[in-house]
């Protein structure tokens, strides 16, 4: 078997997997699976920008918060239908992303990851600034009747489970394909050598903003999923916490791999469901298991299985 | 009370806070001006020399100063040592690689903030001043009478915050006298100008990486216990700090120190005197935002020369 059709086999029987997951897991699992898939689109677009094109953004969150916010404010005061209201959230977190990029991407290094802070950190702020319509920390919620999806009550666990994998399967997939073709491989040339990238004829800051785009409007998508399932949105969300968290799952799970963002929000997902029973300090365990990664996995979960057992891994 | 004693007022304030941020700022210079990688961790130093205060101060009972006296200096040590020892157990075997030690410096980040909240538990808790007198100020105004001295009502400051100003400017020139008179100083000048060639003169470079570490930490900590009696103890406190001290860091161009006192200087009399007039969180977005632009059309900052 070519590894191509081996790695297709395990997209589709991933996605097999959490569909045959929903009829056998107890409710509770269930609820902390559409979550976990939610959360993993939000890692899949930031794995994109870091994993594939080689650029740490420490500001993910107010691509994410663009995209909730887009999406809540225009349900809340634009009185927009859902579908709409979907289109607007989209399109903030891509026009918010056109934007940073054009301006951080003509920095490098430790420079992009401060600016991503600091432009992440002026969301937050604007949005605790105009906390008359966005209600601040408190945030706001979203009734059941604002939010159904073409009379899908998005409420129901079973709801709420199939659209999330719905959204989290597209995007997987589509994901998966976009790195398989030639833009993706250009990307993944500007992360190992941009210099030579450029040499050979790529355009790289054009490809860079190209990836901060995608990337953001695919946190974005997150964000509004978000909204749109679970029906809150609050500034918490655009908090700097919220740029960590996909740099911790994406470095846990396998960074430039397809499957390890998912594998990465299922882990620390689990991890912090467990250890919240015992102490109220649970962010203590991302602490450690960020040092502990880079100090002995760098490569993640999926990095490591790929460069041990695995070469075909995706 | 009219505008201009308001204003020096305003400008009082700035001082305590240009005071405290140039401290902090100072330390995440030399970590960053030295070693060459940033410390997401700074804040968390500058927070835990804010706890171990308020232990020592209450360890030790008695009067106020006493305990002070004693956190004043313990703290700085014991965080400076804490960060050495995080030095040599994490970041020396990553190889200070710069965007593995921003997430190893994020992860112990949680540690400290996490570990403090399960210890020392999530009340803010306040540190009594050693002295605390306060001082009205005069102001001078020339009227019909010609000058005259007048006391407005409310135009004070308390003899603490006098000191703040003191103790940090004292801390300032002893750290310059530090690095350009002592051979240490002249060690880690060595180390900052080209690592390799200071290891081929048989410098201890891993040594004076784990020194220069724990010299930022130990300032910070020296920030935070002088602010402790005017800013209560809290396990989140190290967030604004850290932030702050990035703005003045990059605003004074990374690794160069003259400009990071300068900036402090500039960012933290404007942080004072526009939360004085303005709205504080629009005054924050302005100078967030501001900082970003900084970094994006002169990333050398204003007095660097190297682009990072």
């Amino acid at each position: 078997m070519t590894s191509s059709a081996k790695s297709n086999l395990l997209h589709f029987g991933m996605l097999a997997g959490l569909v045959i997951l929903f009829f056998i897991l107890p409710i509770y699992h269930v609820g902390v699976l559409s979550r976990v898939m939610v959360m993993a689109i939000y890692a899949m677009g930031f794995n994109l920008l870091f994993g594939y094109t080689g650029l740490l953004s420490l500001g993910h969150a107010m691509f994410f918060a663009a995209g909730m916010y887009g999406f809540g404010l225009a349900i809340k005061f634009g009185g927009f239908p859902v579908p709409a209201a979907f289109v607007v959230g989209l399109m903030s977190a891509a026009l918010l992303a056109l934007v940073v990029g054009l301006l951080a991407l003509r920095t490098a290094g430790v420079a992009f990851m401060i600016v991503t802070l600091m432009f992440a950190q002026t969301a937050y702020l604007v949005v605790l600034y105009f906390g008359k319509y966005t209600r601040g920390d408190e945030g706001f919620i979203l009734q059941q009747a604002e939010r159904s999806l073409f009379g899908l009550d998005l409420t129901s666990e079973t709801g709420r489970y199939f659209t999330a994998f719905t959204l989290f399967a597209v995007c997987f997939i589509a994901l998966a394909k976009l790195v398989q073709t030639p833009f993706g491989k250009r990307l993944v040339a500007i992360r190992e050598n941009e210099e030579r990238a450029r040499m050979l004829g790529y355009d790289a800051g054009r490809y860079k903003l190209y990836a901060l785009i995608v990337s953001g409007t695919v946190s974005g998508l997150a964000g509004v999923s978000y909204a749109l399932l679970f029906g809150y949105i609050g500034a918490t969300f655009s908090t700097v916490q919220y740029s960590i968290f996909p740099l911790l799952w994406v470095l846990l799970g396998g960074a430039g791999t397809t499957i390890g963002p998912f594998i990465g929000v299922l882990f620390m997902f689990y991890l912090i469901d467990i250890s919240s029973g015992y102490t109220n300090a649970y962010m203590l365990i991302a602490g450690v298991v960020l040092v502990l990664l880079t100090v002995f996995a760098p490569k993640g979960i999926a990095g490591t299985l790929k460069a041990r057992a695995f070469p075909w891994l995706p | 009370m009219e505008f201009g004693p308001h204003l020096m007022l305003a400008s009082l304030e700035g001082a305590v806070i240009s005071a405290i941020l140039v401290l902090t700022a100072m330390g995440l210079s030399i970590v960053f001006g030295v070693m060459r990688i940033v410390n997401v961790a700074h804040g968390e130093f500058f927070m835990l020399g804010a706890v171990l205060a308020w232990y020592i101060t209450t360890f030790l009972g008695g009067h106020p100063a006493l305990g002070f006296g004693v956190a004043l200096i313990v703290a700085p040590l014991l965080v400076g040592c804490s960060a050495a020892f995080a030095d040599r157990a994490i970041l020396k075997r990553i190889n200070y690689d710069p965007d593995r030690t921003i997430v190893a410096t994020i992860g112990m980040l949680y540690i400290i903030q996490q570990t403090t909240l399960m210890t020392f538990g999530p009340e803010a808790r306040p540190v009594e001043a050693p002295f605390n007198h306060r001082l009205s100020l005069p102001w001078f105004e020339f009227g019909e009478n010609g000058f005259v001295m007048t006391w407005p009502w409310g135009l004070s400051t308390t003899s603490y915050k006098l000191f703040v100003i003191i103790a940090a400017l004292t801390v300032l020139i002893g750290l310059w006298l530090f690095l350009t008179r002592t051979k240490i100083g002249l060690i880690m000048r060595a180390t900052q100008q080209d690592s390799e060639m200071a290891q081929a003169f048989g410098v201890p470079v891993g040594k004076v990486y784990s020194w220069v570490f724990g010299l930022g930490a130990g300032l910070a900590a020296l920030g935070a216990v002088l602010v402790v009696p005017i800013q209560q103890a809290h396990y989140l406190m190290g967030h604004d700090p850290l932030l702050l001290a990035f703005i003045v860091v990059i605003i004074g161009g990374l690794g160069s120190l003259p400009g990071t006192v300068i900036a402090a200087l500039l960012i933290g009399m404007s942080d004072g005197i526009i939360s004085v007039f303005f709205s504080p969180t629009l005054a924050k977005i302005i100078a967030t935002f501001l900082v970003a632009m900084v970094l994006v059309f002169r990333p050398q900052g204003l007095l660097g020369k190297t682009v990072p």
